[in-house]
């Protein structure tokens, strides 16, 4: 299938990425060459075949539900770009 | 005395002999270092000071009499993806470069705890999407055998480090081939473990579900010590999987007569270089002298797996790099308005060309109308990748190839063409996406460079592929070279 540069900026902006106009004409065909490359499992019978998530049987991995120690609070800060007592900070999310 | 290229236990037996001590052994690993990585350039990270501290340390234990592991005193690189508490980890990213982990990874964790020297941190493909280290934010490695080329990726760092004695041995990380063919490229032997059996915890996420750490070493029993280390359950990562210890050395020795070893003919097809297969087929004869039966096999979806492999890999990763918000750590943009401003900005400004692209195959794969016909289709011929492995181990004990299609290529010759350069992981890829465990390891030289053999093996059967590899590299016939760097 043919991608646009529209279809370029519909997935940008799901996966909250910009790009510049100069940017763009090499994105989209350089994309374009990924997808066509992953066109070819079209070429597959897979009527009846189960998907693999994941290679080991393991499912719902659980452990007792019991109260641990935490990560100190200025280390989980440690890295944060912006923060103010105690906190990450953002700007304002509402209106 | 001489310490060119020893290895883990040769070191491990100098040290326990107090032939040398390992304050020594370090300062002679940073004297190295500082001779030849101006040309290699395999580090992101050193930590001399760290190390140093921790030699000393190590050195009094050793005065004193006490038992040590292994690893302890002797010096180790670690591949810039994997957290190290308080030492800078940037999965060779603008994203990271300022970030400063406040935890240990499990294996980091586990080195720390058998006294092992942490060098420091090595260079990688950006979030480790790559296969020549050329998509570094920060540096690119050049291939010790011939600096005019790639060490291949994306744990080329660790690979060049461990070729060029800048480090004993390294940790590398894989996703579709990222430690055996930076290994293969640079001459080294290097393990992708079975999924599950080394704790993927705080290994920073690229495909969840194919990413496995793995040693990187000067030769096969080093291979075996190391996995010996970082390899159990953990309770951090609830995909590793809990199963009795085995040590890895014990089966080296057993020897391969009797062993069958299968050669799937689509990795011995057009689009490998005949003087690569050629390697292959004399190391193989080596093994059949041993005693080894060969036989040709089929692995009729290996056409598939590297469209399933840029299908999963980037939908895995677009979602485990959506925590990249300049919000909790990493870079944050300099002007924004508004929180999505902040967001696309600062992702924007943050990821390199690479990664976006693999954000954005990994987002269309998985929108809206598209699931089903791409990340759904791809993991049913997943289904079918893995199935052909198992019905090869119903007869085979192990699967061998060449592990790339051709010699380290030049920088520069691929970086422009996404999927030439997707095509160096066409031999390895398939392995991640069944979950098998696989190693690399060099069998010879064309115009002085090296070339890497593939064992693969069933899952968790690390033991029939290291003895595999220890028997070959016991009785190969050609001419050990290391690296004269120019």
């Amino acid at each position: 299938m043919d991608i646009s540069k529209e279809d370029v900026k519909h997935v940008a902006k799901l996966a909250r990425l910009e790009f510049s106009q100069e940017e763009i004409e090499d994105f989209t065909q350089k994309f374009a060459s990924v997808i066509e490359y992953v066109e070819k499992l079209k070429e597959v019978d897979v009527e009846g075949i189960e998907p693999t998530y994941h290679v080991h049987p393991i499912k719902n991995v659980m452990r007792e539900d019991k109260v641990g120690k935490s990560m100190d609070r200025d280390k989980v800060l440690s890295n944060a770009p912006d923060k103010e007592t105690g906190f990450f900070k953002i700007p304002n999310v509402l209106d | 005395m001489d310490l060119n290229n020893f290895t883990i236990h040769e070191l491990r037996d100098k040290l326990r002999k107090k032939e040398i001590s390992s304050e020594e052994l370090v300062n002679r690993y940073f004297k190295r270092i500082e001779k030849v990585e101006g040309k290699v350039e395999s580090y992101i990270t050193l930590t001399k000071e760290e190390a140093l501290k921790k030699a000393k340390e190590v050195d009094e234990k050793l005065a004193k009499g006490e038992e040590l592991g292994d690893l302890a005193g002797i010096p180790v690189a670690v591949k810039d993806n994997i957290v190290t508490e308080g030492v800078k980890t940037t999965c060779g990213s603008k994203m990271l470069e300022n970030f400063v982990p406040p935890y240990d990874a499990t294996v980091t964790k586990k080195l720390k705890d058998e006294d092992a020297i942490i060098l420091g941190k090595t260079n990688l493909d950006e979030f480790a999407m790559g296969s020549s280290t050329e998509n570094s934010a920060f540096k690119t490695t050049k291939n010790p055998w011939d600096l005019s080329r790639v060490p291949g990726g994306s744990s080329g760092g660790s690979a060049a480090a461990v070729v060029s004695d800048e480090a004993v041995y390294a940790l590398g990380s894989s996703t579709g081939g990222s430690i055996r063919q930076p290994a293969a490229f640079c001459g080294i032997v290097g393990l992708k473990p079975t999924y599950g059996l080394v704790s993927r915890y705080g290994l920073v996420a690229f495909a969840s579900s194919l990413d496995q750490i793995g040693p990187m070493t000067k030769d096969v029993e080093d291979c075996a010590i190391v996995l010996n280390n970082i390899a159990g359950y953990d309770k951090m990562d609830s995909t590793s999987v809990n199963r009795e210890k085995v040590d890895y050395t014990k089966a080296l020795k057993e020897g391969v007569k009797g062993l069958k070893i299968a050669l799937p003919k689509e990795y011995f097809d057009d689009r490998i270089d005949s003087r690569v297969k050629d390697k292959i087929y004399d190391a193989v004869k080596v093994l059949e002298g041993l005693g080894a039966e060969v036989s040709e096999v089929s692995l009729p979806h290996s056409e598939y797996a590297l469209s399933t492999y840029y299908i999963i890999a980037p939908a895995e990763a677009s979602s485990n790099l959506a925590r990249f918000d300049g919000v909790r750590y990493g870079y944050r943009t300099e002007n924004y308005n508004s929180i999505d401003e902040l967001f696309i900005k600062t992702r924007s400004e943050g990821f390199g060309e690479e990664v976006k692209r693999r954000i954005m195959v990994g987002t269309y794969c998985l929108s809206s109308g598209y699931y089903d016909a791409y990340y759904k289709r791809a993991q049913k011929v997943r289904t079918l990748i893995k199935k052909d492995f198992e019905d090869v181990f119903k007869k085979y004990d192990v699967i061998i190839s060449p592990t790339t299609p051709t010699l380290p290529f030049k920088i520069g010759e691929k970086k422009e063409d996404p999927i030439s350069m997707y095509l160096s992981d066409i031999l390895t890829v398939s392995i991640n996406l069944a979950g098998v465990p696989a190693l690399s390891m060099p069998c010879g030289y064309i115009d002085g460079l090296p070339v890497g053999m593939q064992i693969i093996g069933k899952a968790f059967d690390e033991s029939t592929i290291l003895k595999t590899a220890y028997a070959y590299e016991q009785n190969s016939n050609y001419e050990k070279k290391t690296p004269e760097i120019k």
